[in-house]
């Protein structure tokens, strides 16, 4: 019975995500069709020639009504056409797809760190209000929201590579005297790992740690105040004060009480967080030279490479929903209270 | 009148914090007014004979790759980089708070028609909202400012329909119906500047990350163009020369860029004491 409910309210949350994407579909739409002058001139490029424009011309149904274009928009959406980067020659959808590994790796790695820093924080600065850790706190979160992504990234660059000399080149995901693995996730760790390669493995790690923690550092913020908030909220509440006069151990009132009903909010706060990353990566990939979408999207923009820049766009928005409607479903699972109400 | 003044001295001398974030707002603003006079060099004039000088008495920044005065730079670009901020910042305020102010008041349809267009906003990621707005509007400081404006007017219009909603059927806001006004006289006259302070408080958190987003934008390669003086693109200039070691040209406008957010973010927090009615006794 419980075990439908909470089916059933997973399933509410999936089509709550269907206006998402439409308003995202209208959106970027309107993005391609707000070009000044003839669309068909920007996406054939600026080495266009008169036939290419007027293929481009046809295939968008520029001659059409704007609901007749819309829908032709949208039917080509739906069998994955995103159309052709002029700069690449490729179909905007497969140098997405070959580049998304790439930022997706340098992301996760980026939440694992500042997830791992955020919440020992956050829970250090809650039990503790006003000690050195509280004030440490206090200013990591300020600091971490007032740092450009690019400068923290340069000056990494500049202290590890420059300075100290610990830290490999800024350029790319790997060595040039390395040989990417064998793909089979395009993880360059994981699939190092696969291939039963520590060097390489070593080495991928070695690349992607400064920018994972340029990109850590900037989404810290957010987290490690949820943390405190919903920890020093936790812990002024009447169970704890329960717990604590029944003599549990203390570890048991932080970590199995306290802590495990403050990870909601938190849980809420990492959509917020998703959307801070996956814009400041573009910026983390530009200082790092980082083959993923950010950099594609870079590029695309520079040389006015249009059906690049609305696929990237659109791209990074249904990844945003998808990764929101993760966390929806995980909170969903996660709450014992969900699903006992209704 | 005196009272405003003194409890602005009360809250400046309470929190050295506030004190010290309200000097460098001064600062600030005296350099984006009369900077371009009193730098000590033409941000425009280079030299080849000065190039990547590292700082010194003369150059106290530096030089870049020109030979180009970082220092001089980074003070004339304080105006261009605030009043990108500052233009952005007002047309997501106005738009935002009254769209907001009329879906909190009249709810319903306009709730939902602006409830909306907010998520719709917000089901992307801001920063890359923006940049594909600028791709299609056409790369160009104004459009920078709008594609800033646009992302953040979720915020204004989510907190004024918020502190809205919650008076709209407050004792005072009855009485004044009862007395007979309007419904658009009640919210522009007696609600709406009620629901300021919060407002005030979400500007001064919005200046920061509007400066963020817009140098983020000119570091990508978006709006500002060179040789023009911007934080932003002085960074992306000069990272060029961090892995050589020059690490002035991209350090001094950063630190310039995070001073700046630092103190906005600051001020926020001083402003909401300053204007709250609740802690002026």
């Amino acid at each position: 019975m419980k075990r439908n409910d909470k089916l059933r309210i997973i399933f509410g949350r999936l089509t709550q995500a269907i206006p998402s994407i439409i308003g995202i579909i209208i959106v970027t739409f309107i993005l391609t069709r707000a070009l000044p002058g003839d669309p068909a001139v920007y996406f054939a490029g600026p080495a266009a020639t008169e036939k290419s424009i007027q293929e481009i011309r046809t295939s968008l149904g520029l001659d059409k009504s704007m609901l007749e274009q819309f829908w032709i928009y949208a039917s080509n959406l739906a069998s994955g056409d995103l159309g052709v980067s002029v700069s690449t020659g490729l179909s905007v959808k497969e140098e997405l797809i070959r580049r998304l590994p790439a930022s997706l790796e340098l992301t996760f790695l980026a939440l694992l760190f500042s997830i791992g820093v955020a919440l020992p924080l956050g829970i250090a600065a809650a039990t503790r209000p006003n000690s050195w850790v509280d004030q440490l706190c206090r200013i990591v979160v300020t600091a971490g929201v007032s740092l450009p992504v690019f400068f923290t990234g340069l000056f990494m660059v500049y202290l590890f590579y420059y300075i100290l000399g610990i830290a490999p080149a800024p350029l790319g995901r790997l060595d040039i005297i390395y040989l990417s693995p064998p793909s089979v996730t395009g993880f360059y760790t994981i699939d190092a790992l696969l291939d039963g390669d520590i060097e390489t493995f070593g080495a991928a790690l070695s690349q992607m740690i400064l920018p994972a923690i340029t990109l850590g550092i900037f989404t810290l913020a957010p987290l490690a105040r949820m943390t405190r908030g919903a920890m020093l909220q936790v812990l002024s509440s009447d169970f704890i004060r329960t717990a604590r006069a029944s003599g549990l151990k203390r570890s048991t009132v932080l970590y199995t009480y306290a802590f495990r009903n403050a990870l909601l909010p938190i849980l809420t706060t990492l959509g917020m967080v998703f959307s801070f990353m996956l814009g400041s990566n573009v910026l983390v990939e530009k200082v790092f030279a980082w083959p993923g979408i950010g950099s594609f999207a870079i590029e695309a923009l520079i040389v006015s490479d249009y059906a690049a820049v609305q696929g990237f766009v659109l791209a990074m928005a249904i990844l945003y929903v998808l990764l929101n409607l993760t966390i929806d479903i995980i909170y969903t699972l996660v709450d014992p209270r969900v699903g006992l109400e209704s | 009148m005196s009272e405003f003044l003194k409890h602005l001295r009360y809250v400046l001398t309470e929190n050295p914090v506030t004190l010290i974030a309200g000097t460098m707002f001064v600062l600030l603003i005296v350099a984006a007014i009369i900077g371009p006079a009193i730098v000590p060099y033409d941000p425009m004039a280079s030299s080849a004979s000065q190039s990547l000088k590292a700082p010194s008495w003369e150059h106290w920044f530096g030089t870049d790759q020109l030979g180009r005065d970082v220092f001089s730079r980074i003070v004339v670009a304080t105006r261009l980089d605030l009043s990108i901020a500052v233009s952005a910042v007002a047309i997501s305020f106005v738009f935002g708070s009254i769209l907001g102010s009329l879906a909190g008041f009249f709810g319903g349809w306009v709730d939902r028609i602006v409830g909306r267009i907010t998520d719709t906003i917000m089901a992307f990621p801001l920063f890359v909202l923006a940049m594909g707005i600028v791709a299609a509007l056409g790369n160009s400081v104004e459009n920078i400012v709008y594609a800033t404006a646009i992302i953040n007017l979720p915020f204004y219009a989510r907190v004024s329909r918020t502190e809205v909603n919650i008076r709209r059927s407050s004792d005072f806001v009855l009485a004044a119906r009862l007395a007979g006004n309007s419904s658009l006289r009640l919210l522009a006259t007696h609600i709406y500047p009620n629901t300021l302070p919060p407002l005030m408080v979400q500007v001064s958190l919005n200046m920061g990350w509007a400066i963020l987003n817009a140098a983020g934008l000119s570091f990508i390669g978006l709006g500002v163009r060179p040789p023009t003086a911007e934080w932003g693109i002085m960074v992306a200039e000069g990272a060029g020369y961090i892995v050589s070691g020059e690490w002035w040209l991209a350090i001094f406008p950063g630190l310039a860029l995070m001073l700046a957010v630092f103190t906005f973010n600051l001020l926020g927090d001083g402003l909401r004491d300053l204007i709250d009615p609740r802690r002026r006794t």
